[in-house]
């Protein structure tokens, strides 16, 4: 599998905003049919890095190839016309709007001619449950319903059937199952599993180990705005990526100094830091 | 809930239905009104006429999450404009027409680009384009013809169309108003641009990274609703053969009254044409209505408030539920 050209692939990208250094010397590689999971704490330089792999902030230094040929995206828009897809946290659907309707947001099927094109409402709600009930979510039927109706777990998956429906071959996720409970998160795995199935290229960003371990074939650490580790599926025990998240500090360690404090002080826990 | 009236729960104008038939079985019940003298009437049908033309685009700025309350000066901009075009300097009454709606435009346009360009909400932008437009309106009037009132006396093709009363009590913006929604109805239901203002509604980046072209739309959308007040004033000048440099500043509440009464979401995203024409209609019988009744008209305000409130809590309720909305599984 690694033999292929990968999809997207960063070459020591950094990204600054004036003079506050985002991202430092970032070198990634995804390829189709697998899933690149990104892991960082909160202010790690996650979102920055989206925001760079889909178009919205250029680079200051270093290159994107698409496909092995260097790219440069003119805006989010560019990204996605080739083919890099972002979802976010809550989807980034409309929850007033119906779920045939959000799906062709922008594109809009019609009939009739002239000035009497009208909005072909059968047909994007045929295609838009189509498409949701194949990546397995058979209990969304009606095209009518409207989208805050539906469970997170259920707007995660209409936002990236809607992604793959309209030609991603690259898919973002940023933190997909971070407000979802633990069924619903199942579910979102599920479908990142059916994407990855399909040839699809995934970034999967996420904070929680367990979800990234369980869909993850590639994963990349990230800490201050730089990769601290980037390993293979199977070379890391959970705990070890957990600590590498928390910064070096071990987890094992923390544990031992609570306990060493509440011996010590009969049986109190620390206070919290200030 | 399934089936028909599950469709119809799910609609916007569910809300405002409800609000205009407990309105007048309320005048009916405790006002001794007859239902015939009340719908034989014109006074409240030309009151929602003149308020519901201007609450329909500006009902679809507040669905696509912006507010004009411009619209308050616009309309005696709309009729000072024609009545010293066209009265004043006795020029014919298409140029007074056509300035009239020129002026409007303008005014659209400025808001528009303000709205776009500045990140200003657009209720700041409007009040401060409302407050000049009304400096601008009394100035000007005084400055080119001495007075704040200006007669016109239009010809009479022009008060057929613009301004005449059908069976002498009717105006002719009625039959206006009913082609408006109309023409309101279909392009936000029927048409993408439709989809499109619920989507900007919705969430504006979301509708912008899906390729909506939501700069323009917004442009779009301020010069209807200024266009529109701009069309009413012109209607009344024509229709009274007279136009003031004052009034106007009623329609703002009460579009914005109408408006979420008819079921659209102050915030933007939810709402439809058919809510906008049942919220003005219901917001008329309401204020006009009580002349009907035994009711001491000075009641009608607090009737107004208190059904603003409840059309408010009530369409939250029933947004709630459409939400939630899961049609029965057929086996």
């Amino acid at each position: 599998m690694s033999d292929k050209v990968p999809i997207l692939e960063l070459q020591k990208v950094d990204k600054s905003f004036g003079p506050i250094d985002v991202l430092f010397d970032i070198s990634l590689k995804v390829r189709a049919g697998e899933v690149l999971c990104l892991l960082g704490d909160n202010g790690a330089g996650k979102s920055t890095l989206i925001k760079t792999l889909a178009g919205v902030h250029k680079p200051t230094r270093g290159t994107i190839l698409l496909d092995g040929k260097p790219v440069e995206f003119s805006g989010p828009r560019n990204a996605q016309e080739m083919g890099i897809s972002t979802v976010h946290q809550f989807g980034g659907t409309f929850p007033l709007m119906s779920i045939g309707r959000s799906f062709f947001v922008g594109v809009e099927p019609t009939k009739g001619w002239g000035p009497f094109k009208v909005y072909d409402r059968k047909k994007a709600n045929e295609i838009a449950v189509k498409a949701v009930q194949d990546f397995g979510i058979t209990r969304i039927d009606d095209g009518d319903r409207l989208v805050g109706g539906l469970s997170g777990g259920e707007r995660q998956s209409l936002a990236i059937a809607r992604a793959v429906h309209f030609g991603a071959r690259v898919l973002i996720l940023d933190e997909p199952t971070a407000a979802l409970g633990v069924k619903q998160a199942a579910h979102v795995l599920r479908i990142v599993n059916e994407a990855k199935r399909r040839g699809l290229a995934v970034i999967f960003i996420t904070h929680q180990v367990m979800h990234a371990m369980t869909v993850g074939d590639h994963f990349a650490v990230l800490i201050r705005g730089a990769i601290a580790a980037d390993f293979r599926r199977g070379e890391k025990t959970r705990e070890e990526i957990t600590d590498l998240m928390a910064g070096g500090e071990t987890m094992a360690d923390l544990e031992a100094q609570v306990e060493s404090y509440m011996a010590s002080h009969e049986g109190h826990p620390p206070p919290p830091a200030q | 809930m399934s089936g028909l009236f599950g469709q119809f729960i799910r609609r916007p104008e569910f809300g405002a239905m409800l609000s205009f038939v407990a309105v007048i079985a309320f005048y009916v019940a405790f006002g001794g009104v007859s239902l015939s003298s009340l719908f034989g009437a014109a006074s409240w049908i030309n009151f929602a006429a003149n308020l519901g033309i201007v609450a329909l685009p500006v009902g679809l700025l507040m669905i696509a999450g912006e507010l004009d309350i411009s619209i308050g000066a616009m309309i005696p901009a709309g009729s000072m404009s024609i009545a010293i075009l066209s009265g004043y300097y006795d020029l014919p009454i298409v140029v007074g027409i056509l300035g009239a709606l020129a002026f409007g435009v303008l005014v659209g346009l400025a808001n528009g680009f303000l709205a776009v360009r500045t990140s200003v909400p657009s209720l700041i932008i409007t009040l401060g384009t409302l407050v000049a437009v009304q400096g601008l309106v009394l100035a000007g009037s005084v400055m080119l013809t001495g007075a704040a009132s200006v007669p016109l006396n239009a010809p009479a093709w022009a008060k057929l169309v613009f301004g005449q009363l059908i069976f002498g009590k009717f105006q002719v913006i009625i039959l206006w108003w009913f082609a408006l929604t109309v023409i309101f109805g279909f392009v936000l239901h029927a048409m993408r641009y439709g989809n499109w203002i619920f989507a900007m509604g919705g969430d504006e980046v979301s509708a912008r990274n899906a390729g909506i072209p939501t700069n323009r739309l917004k442009i779009a959308l301020f010069v209807l609703s200024s266009t529109a007040a701009s069309f009413v004033g012109m209607c009344g000048a024509i229709q009274f053969n007279s136009a003031q440099v004052s009034g106007g500043m009623n329609y703002i509440f009460n579009t914005i009254v109408s408006i979420v009464v008819g079921g659209v979401l102050l915030t933007g995203g939810f709402g439809s044409v058919a809510g906008i024409f049942l919220g003005a209609l219901t917001f008329a019988v309401v204020s006009q209505g009580i002349y009907f009744t035994d009711i001491d008209r000075n009641w009608s305000n607090l009737i107004i408030g208190v059904m603003l409130l409840a059309a408010v809590l009530m369409n939250n309720t029933f947004r709630e539920i459409a939400m939630r909305y899961v049609p029965k599984k057929s086996k």
